[in-house]
Order: C-alpha cells, then structure tokens, then sequence
C-alpha cells in the first residue's frame, strides 16, 4: 500500500527490496558482532580460529540444507541428531570389518535414507503428525545405535577415511568445502528449481497445493529421505573428522539446527525460509559459541545464550512484520 | 434529519476518521442508527464498511470523530467494552472454538456459575437450548462445532452476540454461509429482534435481502458516506450505482459465440453416501450452471470430478476420449481447471504474492527444459492478467492475503488460465465479492466461454445461475433432480425442484417458506 502513495524510483525500489530481505539483517548481525567480538578479542580473526569456527558449524549447515526444506514445506525432522551418531556408527562399524572406504560410506548413508523414507511415508501416507513421528524416530535410532554399537565409542578408522575429515585443501578443511558446496547448490534449487519451489505452496497452504495438483505426498517423503541422507552425510564427516564414532555423537543437534533455520527466517508454520539464511542462522550462532569460548565466559552459559539469540530473533522478527501489517 | 441532530439516534456517528498506512479506510462518515431500526450498510468491498463496524465494535480506535450512545460520547478502548455498552458484532470471520461445545461457544467467558465458580451445566444447557430454538435449530448444546456445517456454525455465531442481549446488534454478511431457509429464518428473528427494540445494523453484498429485511440504507463509497434513505424510495439499480459510483453495464452478459462441440461427458458419476448417478455432457463455450441446496453434493462432485477426491463409480469423457483422473494433477493435464469455493482455506496460498498465486497449477509451463524457474515469464504472466482481470494491487508481489475479497477471487481465477483451460469448474464464483469485482468475474467467464471453454458454473446465488448459465442443471441429496433451459429456468422452477417440492405451476407464486 505504502507504494501508493511514495513512488520510488525503480533502482531504489529493488535496492530496498533486496536489502530487505533477512538474510541482508543477519549479515549485518553477524558482520557486527564480528567486529565487535574481534575488537575485544583480536585473536577471534586467527586463521586457526576461524576455520575452528567453520568446521564446527559444517555439518550443522549440511543438516540445515534439509531442515530448510523441510520446514519450508511445513514440517520438520527432530531425528536427525540421532541419525548422525547411527549412520556415523554404522560407517564406522563396517570399515572396523574391513570393507572398502566407499562401500562403508554408502552403507552409512543408506542407513540415514531409510530412516527418512520411514518418517516420510509415515508421514505423508500414514498422517502421523512430524513432531510425533520423528520424536519417536529420535529415540528409536538412538536405541538403535546404542545396540550396534554395545555403547561403546568405536575407533581406529583406516586414514583413507577420516582424510574426509581431516584433510584440506587451499589451508580450508575437506568438510568446510563439502558444506559450502552443498549449501551454495541448495539455496540455488530451492530458489530456481520448479522441483523444489513447490515446497513453498506446500508449506504455504497444503490444501491449495493438493488442488494445484502439485504431488503433496511423493514431495514430503522426498523431503524427508533428503534430510535423512544429508544428516548421515553429516555423521559419516563428523566420524572421520573425529577418527571415531561416538555414541553422543550429534546429541541435541536437532534443536540447535531448527534454531538456526528458525534465526535464518523459516516459521514453523510454513511457506518461508530460505538455505541462505539457515546458513547465516547457523552460522551466527558458532560465531556466538567461539566468542563465549574466546572471551573466557563460563561454558555453562552456552545454552543460555544460544536460547535467547532464538528468542530475540523470533521476537524482532514478529515485531517488525506487525508494523508491515 | 439534521446532520448534527443525534437526539433521535440511539447510536450516532459524526466525521469518523480512521487511517491505515496508505489508505484512509473512513474519511469523515457520518451514520445515524434509530432505536428499533433495522438499517443496511452497504458498500464494494474497501468502501469502509467493515471499518466502521470495527469502530462501533471498539477493535479499531478512530483517529478523529465521535462515536455518541444514547447521547453521550463514548470511546471504546476494545471489543469488551463495546460489549458491555450492548453493542454486540456478528463477524464475518467465524471466531468460534472448534474444539468446545455449541454452548461453551454461545457462552465464551460467560458461563453461568454456581457455588465454588463451577459451571452450571444444567443451566449452560438449557439457555443454550433457548437460544437454539430461537432459530429452531435442531444441534444438542453438548454437540462439538467441529461436527457443525458452515451454516450452523454461522447460526451459533450470530446466537453467540445475541447471548449478551445487545441493544445494538451489527450483523456483517450474516447470510453468506446460510441456505435460503436459514437466510429465512435469520430475516424472521432479526424482525423478531427489532420489536423487542434492538437496532440492526446489516452489512450485505446481496442487495436483494435488504429490501424486505432493512428499514433504511446507507451507502459508503471509498470511505465516505454517498446517501441514506429509507429503502422504501429506491431501486437495487439505484444502490448498485451510488456504491460503484458508475453505471454497470449490464452485469451477467449475454453469450456472444455460439456453443460448440461437446468437451466433458460424465456418466454415472458416484461416491458411495454422498452422490450417486450423476450423468451429463458439457459443450465447449456453454456455462452450465448446477444448483442446489447447500449440502445436496454439489462441491463433492466436483471434487470427484477433478479427481481431489475418488470416485466410486462412473467414466468421464474429455473431447470425446475416456479419461481416467486419478488426483487433480491428472485433471490439470487434461486441462481441466477447479476453482474451489473456499478461497482462503483451499484455493490461494494467502502467505506468498500474487505472482506465485498465479503460476501455482501450471509450475512446469513457466520452467526452462533444465527444471529452473523463469522469473521473467512468471511476472510477464502475473502482469498480464493483472490487466486482464483487472486486479486492484500496487504489484504482483504484494501477498494475495492483502488484497480484498474480489481481488483474491480474481486472482483464484487467473490462477487457472495457465493450464489453459477446457472444461472451467466454478464453485461459488463470487461469494463474499463486491459487486463491482463480480462484474469483472462475469465478464471473464463469459469471455473464456466464448474460446470455447465449457464452464461448469456451481452457485447458490440464483441471479448469477440464471443471468449465466445456457442450462441449468439441479442436485437434491446427491442426485441430479431436474435439467432446465435457460427459458425454462426461473427462481421458482429450481427452488421447488431443488428442496424436492412439487413444480409450482404458473399460477403459483413459488415456495412458501
């Protein structure tokens, strides 16, 4: 409405419209806090510590590419912490038996595939609602995992493995690369691609897309087997960055990604959210971690802070949209 | 009466100003309301009518103006205080709690007590059972609202204002989800409501209504106050002009092509409880209209039809060919279009803009060979129909929740045009729109009818069957009950065959209610 009555002229038009978006507010979040944070701890911007930063937050920003997607379309997946400690096990088990490095990774990933197919078909075929589905998934893959592992840490993984995790290339690591990649082909599809635009009309109004013909059912499996093979992506890269595979692995991961989704401008309702600003979420949110580590704050304050950045963002989020509206 | 005399008035409003950003929704309104009366507020849609309303209910606070109550100023912070001064709202939007009772609705809040603040259900039940029988409404006061229809959800709505005992009632398009014996009905107790004193204010785009219901009526147009009269010195014409502040054209039309070949033959056509033995053909360039009572099976057939939900029995033929539509995907590929009657809930997607409305059932015609999005064709398409339709929106990127009701309706229509449409499945067209947008809606139909596209045209609004439709088909309790041309079609012949009462003859005067 307000176009009506101030017009702009087209190049300040898009220029608002561009800076407009969220994923600009966070950049700028995250280029301030920088700058602060360096300002008062100049050994934040060491190459060390910041590719510390990044490698930490790789397998976050992988697991946000689905989580993206997921809640894009109106749902969302709280096993996926669970099938990054099984699938990083599962990898980890079958290389312990000897079998090649690639066939291990396939038998990983395909752990983590199968546990999206089941939520997705449970999900879209069955109508259990995705709290309740993937809530029991959560604890079911983690019983999972507890039995094949015997609850032990299971290490001594061949080097031609935990290279993935360890190695690099130009001085940046092997995962940090692998993430980037993954997000950068992402944001692309989510934004270009007929394919997976269409989670934006179901998350939007489900009802509408049924009748729009758009394929509801065949979308949420796809989405969740996605999401399963990317988490178990991320287990396997985490299990050769570690050189074992632990049984905390990936504990309470699922609450921090939704988080960082939630930061980057996805609602829990559906319809919105782009893999930039999960990206970004994620992103601010290490950032936030390294600084609390680097100014020498208690570390029990962690999941305080990281809780009200949440809440802060939800709620600058809400406030700004209501004066649009 | 003097614009500055409020003594008469029960309720008077005077140079009410209320602005949005980039609109002034009113600009100086002034209204009188006499005890007793029953008075009509009409209006196109953006005309202010629901702003004001919001201001004499206290969810709008007005910028500059006064409100005056039985002579003296009021200002109503919110609803609640309204409330207690006995101006009680009917809203459009339902603002019922599926999950409780018909009388835990009627009673929100207001429960009566007993001892310790316990509910006394003995006495919540039977108020409730009074105030249901004031519109005989058979439904248990225990009854969910969740296992309610539309129209008896609006019924417990309106029951639900009553319950205060308002001595201003504003009802706002109190009919729009009633059949004609509930419409009836609600008419009688609104009567009923004005000898016991209360004013009515009745909101309505079914101008038709206002003139055996209202005793005067107040247009608005874009936020200002046209004319009040008594309703006894005008004609609907009239009113339909001062509102659109033009003359319209006559509104349905008349056929300019004539029809073509048959394009849909549907043969017993059944779901198992619902509809049965539904068997015709349409041609290409016919509107054919199918009318019904609310509940006769209309929308769930042509649900099955479009494949959005199964069909039990029957063949459909497209062009002649049988055609096996298992989900709309496959309608949509034999160019089959369904406009669903619930705009918001079914048909737009509110949350995004009116460009990715527009593109929603046709996404694979606006990608490239490599699966990618053309934004370039996406926005030429949204323009272009923009203009066709002329939807009233800064941009095709303003969300479609924002536009108006008649707007949004277009949009829903312009949304199908990209599947390139042979057979055009309307249900409920314009229900809810402004008189001015539906004008605009039946000039589309009628311009897409003459390329040829067959028009199934599904309405309660009589007028708009008969003023449309080539031949008009009947349903009564999932069954087709009667065929009319368009000669023999009149508002008697459909009613009597569509509530399975005995044709009248030519001498009677229709169905009594």
């Amino acid at each position: 409405m307000e176009q009506t009555l101030h017009p702009k002229s087209p190049l300040i038009a898009k220029l608002e419209r561009i800076t407009s978006f969220r994923e600009f507010m966070i950049l700028y979040i995250i280029v301030l806090s920088v700058i602060g944070i360096a300002y008062a701890v100049p050994a934040f911007l060491d190459q060390a510590n910041l590719s510390a930063i990044l490698l930490a937050f790789s397998d976050q920003a992988i697991i946000a590419i689905g989580m993206t997607l997921l809640m894009v379309s109106g749902g969302f997946d709280l096993s996926v912490g669970s099938v990054v400690a099984l699938s990083g096990a599962v990898t980890a088990i079958w290389l312990q038996r000897g079998v090649p490095v690639p066939a291990a990774i396939a038998l990983g990933l395909g752990v983590g595939a199968l546990i999206g197919l089941i939520n997705g078909l449970v999900i879209a075929e069955i109508g259990i609602n995705p709290f309740i589905t993937t809530l029991g998934m959560m604890s079911l893959a983690r019983g999972m995992l507890m039995v094949v592992s015997n609850g032990q840490n299971i290490s001594g993984l061949p080097s031609s493995f935990t290279v993935i995790g360890q190695g690099s290339l130009l001085g940046i690591q092997y995962p940090i690369w692998i993430s980037l990649a993954l997000v950068v082909a992402g944001d692309f599809l989510l934004r270009k691609s007929r394919f997976f635009r269409q989670n934006y009309y179901l998350g939007g109004n489900e009802k509408a897309a049924i009748l729009s013909g758009i394929p509801v059912k065949r979308l949420k499996v796809f989405n969740y087997v996605l999401t399963g093979l990317l988490a178990a992506l991320a287990g396997v890269i985490i299990t050769a960055r570690l050189g074992s595979a632990s049984t905390t692995a990936g504990k309470g991961l699922e609450l921090r990604v939704i988080s960082a989704v939630i930061i980057g401008g996805a609602s829990l309702k559906g319809g919105v959210g782009t893999i930039a600003g999960s990206f970004l979420g994620a992103l601010l949110l290490a950032i936030i971690v390294s600084a609390i580590n680097l100014l020498g704050v208690e570390l029990n304050w962690i999941d305080f802070v990281l809780g009200a950045t949440l809440l802060l963002a939800v709620m600058a989020d809400t406030f700004s949209s209501k004066k649009t509206e | 009466m003097n614009a500055s005399d409020t003594s008469a008035s029960l309720l008077s409003v005077r140079g009410l100003v209320k602005t949005f950003p980039g609109v002034r929704a009113l600009d100086g309104v002034d209204f009188d309301l006499l005890p007793g009366e029953v008075h009509a507020l009409v209006g196109e849609n953006g005309a202010g009518k629901s702003t004001l309303m919001h201001a004499l209910a206290g969810v709008h606070q007005p910028d500059s103006g006064k409100i005056i109550l039985r002579g003296q100023p009021v200002a109503f912070a919110d609803p609640h205080a309204a409330s207690r001064m006995g101006i009680s709202v009917v809203f459009q939007e339902l603002s019922l709690s599926e999950n409780l009772s018909v009388a835990e609705n009627i009673f929100a809040n207001r429960q009566p007590v007993g001892p310790l603040n316990l509910v006394d259900w003995g006495s919540l039940y039977a108020q409730t059972r009074g105030l249901l029988d004031l519109f005989e409404m058979r439904v248990d006061p225990r009854e969910m609202v969740y296992n309610l229809s539309a129209a008896q959800r609006q019924v417990v709505e309106i029951l639900k204002a009553l319950s205060v005992q308002p001595s201003v009632l504003i009802l706002d398009e109190p009919t729009s989800s009633l059949t004609a014996r509930e419409s009836e009905i609600l008419f009688g107790n609104v009567h009923r409501l004005k000898t016991q004193g209360v004013s009515c204010i009745y909101i309505t785009h079914h101008l038709s209504e206002i003139f055996h219901l209202a005793d005067r009526v107040t247009v608005l147009r874009d936020g200002r106050h046209v004319i009040t009269c008594p309703v006894a010195g005008v004609s609907e014409e009239d009113l339909v002009r001062r509102m659109v502040g033009r003359e319209l054209a006559d509104m349905y039309g008349s056929r300019a092509t004539p029809i073509g070949e048959e394009c849909l033959r549907v043969e017993s056509a059944g779901r198992e409880g619902v509809f049965s033995d539904i068997s015709f053909a349409l041609c290409g360039g016919e509107i054919l209209g199918l009318a019904g009572l609310a509940g006769a099976g209309r929308t769930e057939f042509a649900r099955g039809l479009f494949g959005a939900e199964p069909l039990d029995t029957g063949r459909i033929h497209l062009d002649g060919q049988p055609v096996r539509i298992r989900g709309p995907h496959d309608a949509i590929r034999h160019h089959m279009a369904y406009l669903t009657e619930d705009r918001k809930g079914q048909g737009l997607f509110l949350g995004m803009t009116v460009r990715d409305n527009c593109v929603a059932p046709s996404l694979s015609c606006f990608a490239t060979p490599r699966g990618l999005m053309d934004e370039r064709a996406m926005t030429d398409f949204a323009e272009y129909h923009r203009v066709q339709f002329n939807i009233a929106t800064p941009s095709t990127r303003q969300r479609v929740g924002n536009l108006s009701g008649g707007n949004q309706q277009k949009v829903l229509l312009a949304m199908w045009m990209g599947v390139k449409p042979r057979v055009l499945i309307v249900d409920e067209p314009t229900r809810g729109v402004d008189v001015g947008a539906r004008s605009d809606i039946y000039h589309r139909l009628r311009e897409l009818a003459s390329t040829g596209v067959g028009i199934l045209l599904i309405s309660s609004d009589l007028p708009e069957i008969l003023g449309l439709s080539d031949r008009v088909l009947v349903m009564r309790n999932g069954r087709l009950a009667g065929e009319f041309t368009r000669d023999q079609a009149t508002e008697e012949n459909i009613i009597a065959c569509a509530s399975g009462l005995a044709a009248p003859t030519s001498q009677a005067t229709g169905v009594s209610s």
